[in-house]
């Protein structure tokens, strides 16, 4: 269990060392505190995205272990020994991941909003199944809505990340 | 949206967890993975002074084979370690079959098998088929251990039969003659979306004969229920379409479906009826799918 700091009006805080985007990270979380929270307010990763805040949108799907997961309905005391990636553990410094290359020469997004989600999922995908059906693409992305694309041009970029021939 | 102020324990041992949840009393909550209580939580239906983990607990992730008892899924275990697990493909591919109808990856990444059975909604995707497989689980709590049948763990919406104190470890799938089972569920959309109906069967075939049948309906009543007249009328009977027909009419009969903005209450028994057959015939067919 995570050490435990109580403070004089008797809150608890509690410490909490992850992994994120390749870099340890350690810090004194209280126990409401939202992973999702915790990443855009204290560490700046504003990539990872808020919408619903109940699981049903994916807008902020992060890597857990390579797993996509929702970081609203996780607590950031329990992101304790994880290892994570979000949006911003995708791309170097100035080259971008594959799969963002093909969401942009696809046209897979309009307002982004859904964009570090989507590509988050997707590329989970495409670890564990390089070469997945557009059956199965749609299957990983069925977490994550999109209010602008239709998710026709996001299926393409997915595929065509895949190095499948792909219609543009 | 923020969460309400509480203390977080996250416990090694079983023992500490029922521990504490007896120190706390109806002021905690467990959480495992927390799609729903955290939910909730947000939602203002439940606020906790204290939750204890039990994330900690590795012995309650496993999938395994016990010689003698059966499979041990356990409590831990999230959906996709179901949809994923080899065993349970060799064994019973008709578990993982209703993990991958739940939710969608991200939940399925996070929801956990006893979170599923203890939030106990009539609609909860994964013990209709455990329960159509006889499941039973281990339940251990500040003072003793015991073993129950699944179905008699709910005793209404959103209730079970367990002590504040008390946690389920695993779920054990006897060493069974049952020849085959699946789960068919329907939802307002294929990923994300809750069961308006759904039928699980699990059927003992022998030379065109029904020698058992297991039939289990979710979200047409208080709690995953049994189609009990429906299994009595079958067995022994020689396997026709007509006959599964006629089982889906007598489950149709029994359950107790509600009106609600999902769907109507005829509608659920309209499904409830074509269901049965439809994953009867499937079970005969094609086994545990
Ligand atoms: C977007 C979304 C979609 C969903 N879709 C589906 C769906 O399609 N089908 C479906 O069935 N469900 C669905 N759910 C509900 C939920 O994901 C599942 O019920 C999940 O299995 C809950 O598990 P958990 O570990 O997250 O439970 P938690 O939220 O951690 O706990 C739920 C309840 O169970 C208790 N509990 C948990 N584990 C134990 C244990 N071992 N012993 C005793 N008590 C325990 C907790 O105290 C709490 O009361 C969905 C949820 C969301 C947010
Ligand atoms: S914000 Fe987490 S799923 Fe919508
Ligand atoms: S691009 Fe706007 S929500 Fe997907």
């Amino acid at each position: 269990m995570a050490n435990v700091l109580t403070d004089k009006e008797g809150k608890k805080r509690y410490l909490v060392s992850f992994t994120i985007n390749g870099d340890e990270h350690q810090g004194l979380v209280k126990a409401n505190t939202l992973f999702v929270n915790f990443i855009r307010d204290e560490l700046d990763l504003t990539g990872t995205k808020r919408g619903c805040e109940l699981g049903d949108c994916g807008s902020c799907t992060v890597l857990m272990e390579g797993k996509p997961v929702n970081a609203c309905l996780l607590l950031a005391v329990e992101a304790d020994g994880h290892s994570f990636t979000t949006i911003e553990g995708l791309a170097t410094t100035n080259k971008l991941d594959l799969v963002q290359e093909k969401f942009i020469e696809y046209g897979a997004f309009q307002c982004g909003y859904c964009a570090p989600g989507m590509i988050l999922s997707a590329k989970a995908l495409l670890n564990s199944n390089p070469k997945p059906t557009e059956h199965e693409v749609r299957e990983a992305i069925s977490g994550n809505l999109c209010r602008c694309t239709g998710y026709v041009n996001v299926v393409k970029a997915i595929l065509a990340a895949s190095g499948q021939e792909v219609e543009h | 949206m923020y969460l309400p102020d509480f203390e977080y324990f996250a416990p090694d041992s079983i023992g500490e967890a029922c521990q504490l949840l007896s120190q706390f009393g109806a002021k905690a909550k467990l959480i495992s993975g927390g799609t729903d209580v955290l939910v909730k939580m947000k939602n203002e239906l439940l606020a906790p002074e204290v939750l204890v983990s039990i994330k900690n607990l590795e012995e309650l992730k496993k999938i395994e084979y016990v010689p003698g008892k059966g499979v041990v899924i356990g409590a831990r275990a999230k959906h996709n370690d179901l949809v994923y697990s080899e065993l349970l493909a060799k064994r019973y591919p008709s578990i993982p079959g209703a993990a991958k109808q739940m939710a969608h990856n991200q939940i399925r990444n996070s929801g956990t098998v006893g979170g599923n059975i203890v939030n106990a909604v009539p609609s909860a995707d994964l013990p209709p088929i455990l329960i159509a497989l006889s499941a039973t689980v281990h339940i251990v709590g500040a003072k003793g251990s015991r073993s129950l049948a699944l179905e008699d763990v709910f005793t209404g919406p959103n209730t079970t039969c367990l002590a504040p104190d008390e946690i389920i470890t695993e779920v054990i799938i006897p060493d069974q003659k049952m020849t085959g089972s699946t789960y068919m569920k329907f939802g307002l959309r294929a990923a994300g979306a809750l069961a308006v109906a759904g039928v699980a069967a699990a059927v003992w075939v022998e030379n065109g004969v029904m020698k058992d049948a297991r039939i289990v309906m979710s979200a047409v009543g208080p709690t995953p229920m049994r189609a009990k007249k429906a299994e009595d009328f079958l067995k022994g009977k020689k396997i026709t379409d007509e006959l599964l027909a006629e089982a889906g009419k007598k489950a149709a009969e029994e359950c107790k479906p509600i009106d609600d903005y999902r769907a109507s209450a005829e509608y659920r028994r309209n499904l409830v009826s074509v269901f049965t057959k439809r994953s009867l015939r499937k079970a005969i067919d094609e086994g545990h799918v």
